[in-house]
């Protein structure tokens, strides 16, 4: 029996079949859509994979609800595109000197501004979160890993930082009670602290 | 034996296109030019961005939008058809960075500047379409699909945004705005990056 079955050898009929079946085969459709979630996920992980930009954005968010209106909606309306300006230097390859420095600084003002529930006028705030949001920017687009979906890239990248503000916002809505207003000022100062060690570290 | 060149003749005769760089659902060039525009970002988002910015200036606005944009994307489709609309120019970048301003800035710019910039985007971005739909691709149908679905995204967007009465609601809209315009500025970098600009 084991003799018969290595002598086989495959029909003319089953060759036959088989490149019928070849006729029927799909197109291979190559390069389609190939790694295109990955670059959405891998664009949304980046700005919430380092603590030091996620405290940053949130403390931004929660400045934005202390200020209250104008300074609530138009925070996030103009930081983002700030942020993608300085995104854009970094791509384009323009340098910007002491990136982590500032980064860790935005922690510590930014921590300070609601520790201190400061109400500096709208355009003092909207420059310093302005100039800070330019070093996050910068930070990101040199980090940018080659090889992904340029837009989905920026699409996933650009969405988790709007939702970072927009987190800041939604938990500075306690504003409006007493026990809130004092629970924001105890986060800012933890964003403050934080800050100082990042800071520390950025020296080293 | 002697069946086996034919067949193979045969399977040579039937052999498909690989379908490169372009969605093809199975279902027809019509639903090949539907699914080609959902799944391509660079045309989605500016249209969506032009829907929003219709619906800020009003009903007459985004009337306008509703009928000039789906022509012009016919119009220069068919002509990207023809003559294969290529370009190095970042021009979804662009759209995205210009469309994403005027929407996040809530610009007050006339009805008619409206139906210019309906036209300038469907025109451009229709006539990129043509390498993609000439040739194997879905052809003039698909370009039907692309226009019609078009034109059902702008008349959902823009009615959705012209409905909107409450200032947080309009504000929302110049969020995404703001958001389109940054998704712009980072991908008109990437551009410069990948093509060996400054960088």
């Amino acid at each position: 029996m084991k003799a018969t079955l290595a002598r086989r050898r495959p029909s003319n009929e089953a060759l036959l079949a088989l490149l019928i079946l070849a006729l029927a085969m799909a197109p291979a459709r190559a390069h389609i859509q190939t790694g295109e979630a990955a670059g959405f996920l891998s664009g949304f992980r980046h700005p919430v994979s380092g603590l030091d930009h996620v405290l940053a954005m949130v403390s931004v968010g929660l400045w934005g609800a202390q200020l209250g209106a104008p300074a609530v909606w138009l925070l996030p309306v103009v930081f983002p595109m700030v942020m993608a300006f300085g995104g854009f230097l970094g791509l384009a390859g323009v340098p910007l000197p002491g990136v982590e420095i500032a980064i860790a600084l935005s922690a510590v003002l930014l921590g300070l501004a609601v520790a201190r529930e400061a109400r500096p006028p709208l355009a003092l705030a909207a420059g310093l979160v302005g100039v800070f949001a330019i070093f996050h920017g910068h930070a990101h687009g040199t980090e940018l890993p080659p090889g992904q979906s340029g837009i989905l890239y920026s699409i996933g990248f650009v969405v988790a930082t709007g939702l970072l503000h927009l987190s800041g916002i939604a938990v500075g809505l306690v504003h409006r009670w007493s026990w809130g207003r004092i629970a924001l000022r105890v986060l800012g100062g933890g964003v403050a602290v934080a800050g100082l060690v990042f800071l520390t570290r950025a020296f080293r | 034996m002697k069946r086996l060149p034919a067949a193979a003749l045969l399977a040579l005769l039937f052999a498909r296109h690989a379908d490169a760089h372009l969605v093809t659902t199975g279902l027809g060039p019509v639903y090949d030019g539907i699914g080609h525009l959902l799944l391509t970002p660079e045309d989605l988002v500016p249209i969506f961005a032009l829907s929003l910015y219709a619906g800020l200036r009003g009903a007459r606005a985004g009337r306008l939008a509703l009928f000039v944009l789906p022509a012009a994307w016919l119009a220069g489709g068919l002509l990207g058809l023809r003559l294969g609309g290529v370009t190095t120019a970042p021009v979804a970048a662009v759209s995205f960075i210009l469309l994403g301003i005027l929407v996040a800035a809530d610009v007050k710019l006339p009805d008619g500047a409206v139906a210019v910039l309906a036209a300038g985007l469907g025109f451009v971005h229709g006539f990129l379409n043509g390498p993609a739909l000439a040739g194997t691709g879905p052809g003039v149908l698909g370009l039907l699909g692309i226009a019609v679905v078009a034109f059902v995204l702008v008349a959902l967007a823009a009615a959705l945004v012209v409905s909107l009465r409450a200032p947080a609601a309009r504000i929302a809209v110049r969020v995404a705005g703001s958001w389109i315009a940054a998704i712009g500025l980072l991908l008109l970098g990437w551009a410069l990056r990948t093509s060996g600009g400054p960088a």
